[in-house]
């Protein structure tokens, strides 16, 4: 086990830097979640740590020890890859044993770790088939038994789960989450979908562009958000972002409305406004014009456009709603519920 | 009615496959019932008389002993030729994959042998390897070789076997760069991360996914050796010295066309004819089935 270390990292394909000045420290036995749009760089950084791509500039640490110029297999790591890839030659069992054998552990030994991650995971009666008499969960598991076996200092996790269904995803997901805190292995998981970044995460780096856009726990992104992009991606569904003008703590919205803000900021400034924050309230200032309700049982979605503006808002209400096309709904929010973000920018404004 | 929207009877699919099986007709099926119905025949030396005599010339055949010595002939320069010409082809193949720069400009290189015909092919080993003007016989003089495969028929059969597998390697390559570039590259980091080095990685995983390949190409080999090395062979040795590169399908031709012993070399050319068509039965019932592994 240990703790890995990103110093000023850089990666670029020729002329184009795709990772700009990655900086993060990772703690032994944690579970870092990075997450991002596609063609964010998530991947690329994970196959840095990985060794299978190289580093432009910056260092990568595993365990205090410095591992830009180490081949993947000299770093102590092992990989789950988004296809599996198992060999498909090869028996559950041998899948697993490969890298043991490189090693030249004595035959009982691998045939000891095996069959207890096998165990484990719950693919013993599998242990003697090829990967493609196996289904997608099944393949999953295996994937991961071979990071099990090799016990590395850090599991890396480059999407596994984004080729599985809907409910088997939930389901694996909840898995890895156990299996990591009982093994209390390092790990870092790419993924894009926000919800399985949430879930597993001890702590999300959030990326954007080949730039940390916010690297830290679950509810601290959620509760303050670093920017426009983080507020954006984390949380669903997505906040709503007004501009507005604020002054003497108060937001002036689109169309007039006035909403207090915790903030002694003045001047214009992006308003953001997650949707389960919005209560209702006859008096409030954001009037809701309703395009479209979206009933999810336990609570509803409006979505509409604030009164007598363009700007889009979406607000979730409890129970259910029936309210008719063009009425009109009112609402206001805590002011320590509202989150102030420079236009220009889109970094969050804390004053 | 659905009946006929779906199958509507027309002679145009017959007309579009026509021109197939009537170059199937004339170049094969013709020409092979003609030398079956040949190998029943025995001809006198000046072409006056022919008397159908069964399977005689069949029973000759089995008998005889510079028949059954091309037998073994053809037999090691098939498999020689096959496991040279895979050899080399592989692993320029498994070093082709790493070239990052001027990889267009490599692959295109190690094509071109395939272009060359192979009577071409045979006369440039034929300069290569002349033992008073040849390159290759100047060099091993420095190493105490004396080359002339005029003389030895160790070297003339040395000499054919590294032309007919040199004509060979660019077709292996090729399939053997198909094969190796259909393996997910996430397997083979897969296998790096486990800790296995490149040429690990290349036995444990790579060379067992490309087995289907090499089992085709071993019985297209095989085949190639067998049949489409007459070309060479008469240009650089016409089987000889004596007939130490007489393999069985030149031997077909000198028993034919020089010795004029028409009915014992039909019988040969069927004999070949039989041995392809096994060879052929066997790559479909095998690669077939290996292709799922």
């Amino acid at each position: 086990m240990a703790d890995i270390q990103l110093k000023d990292l850089v990666k670029s394909y020729g002329p184009t830097e795709v990772l700009h000045h990655i900086e993060g420290d990772i703690k032994d036995g944690e579970f870092i979640v990075i997450v991002g749009p596609s063609g964010c760089g998530k991947s690329t950084l994970l196959r840095m740590v990985a060794g299978l791509e190289t580093v432009t500039s910056g260092e990568i640490a595993i365990g205090g020890r410095r591992v830009n110029e180490l081949e993947p297999s000299a770093r102590d790591i092992a990989m789950v890859f988004q296809n599996y890839a198992l060999y498909p030659h090869m028996s559950v069992r041998q899948n697993m044993a490969y890298g043991l054998k490189i090693r030249k552990l004595p035959k009982d030994e691998i045939n000891r770790r095996v069959e207890e991650a096998a165990e484990i995971l719950e693919i013993k009666q599998y242990l003697d088939r090829k990967p493609r008499q196996l289904s997608g969960g099944q393949r999953q598991r295996v994937a991961m038994g071979r990071a099990i076996v090799r016990d590395p200092q850090v599991f890396l996790f480059d999407e596994p789960l984004s080729n599985l269904d809907a409910k088997l995803r939930v389901q694996m997901r909840l898995e890895i989450r156990k299996l990591q805190q009982r093994l209390g292995v390092t790990s870092i998981y790419v993924t894009h979908d926000q919800v399985e970044a949430m879930t597993l995460g001890d702590r999300l780096m959030v990326l954007n562009g080949g730039y940390v856009e916010q690297f830290g726990t679950p509810i601290e992104l959620y509760d303050r958000p670093a920017s426009m992009f983080v507020a954006g991606f984390i949380g669903s569904p997505a906040m709503n972002f007004l501009p507005t003008e604020i002054s003497a703590g108060h937001a002036t919205l689109p169309g007039g409305g006035l909403l207090p803000v915790a903030s002694s900021y003045s001047g214009a400034a992006t308003l953001g406004l997650r949707p389960e924050h919005l209560n209702e309230d006859e008096n409030g200032p954001i009037a809701i014009e309703i395009d479209m309700l979206e009933q999810l049982g336990a609570n509803t979605l409006i979505h509409g456009r604030l009164h007598g503006t363009g700007h889009s808002i979406t607000a979730s209400v409890p129970g259910h709603a029936n309210d008719g096309i063009g009425s009109i709904r009112r609402f206001s929010a805590a002011a320590e519920l509202t989150h102030l973000f420079d236009t220009g920018s889109g970094k969050r404004l804390d004053i | 009615m659905l009946k006929r929207v779906h199958f509507p009877t027309s002679a145009l699919p017959y007309l579009l496959v026509a021109p197939q099986i009537l170059i199937t007709l004339v170049f094969f099926i013709w020409p092979a019932s003609q030398a079956m119905y040949q190998s029943f025949l025995i001809e006198d030396a000046f072409g006056l008389g022919t008397e159908f005599v069964w399977f005689e010339n069949f029973q000759i055949l089995a008998t005889d002993n510079h028949y059954l010595a091309s037998f073994q002939r053809t037999a090691v320069f098939s498999l020689l030729v096959a496991a040279l010409s895979m050899g080399f082809a592989l692993i320029l193949a498994g070093f082709a994959q790493r070239v990052v720069r001027g990889a267009m400009f490599y692959r295109t290189l190690l094509i071109w042998p395939y272009a060359v015909a192979p009577v071409l092919a045979g006369a440039l080993w034929v300069f290569m390897f002349n033992p008073t003007l040849g390159i290759f016989p100047y060099f091993l003089e420095f190493a105490g070789i004396t080359w002339n495969h005029y003389l030895s028929g160790n070297q003339a059969m040395a000499l054919v076997i590294l032309a007919a597998a040199w004509k060979q390697v660019a077709y292996n390559f090729l399939f053997y760069l198909a094969a190796m570039q259909s393996i997910p590259n996430s397997v083979i980091e897969a296998a790096a991360i486990d800790g296995a080095g490149p040429a690990r990685r290349f036995w444990t995983i790579i060379f067992p996914l490309i087995s289907p390949t090499t089992f085709f190409l071993l019985v297209i080999n095989m085949v190639y050796a067998f049949f489409e090395t007459f070309g060479i062979i008469h240009a650089v040795t016409q089987g000889g010295p004596g007939t130490s590169t007489t393999i069985l399908v030149y031997k077909v031709f000198n028993d034919g066309f020089v010795g004029l012993d028409l009915g014992g070399s039909a019988a040969q050319s069927v004999v070949l004819m039989v041995l392809v068509i096994a060879m052929t039965v066997v790559q479909f019932r095998f690669v077939e089935r290996k292709v799922a592994y």
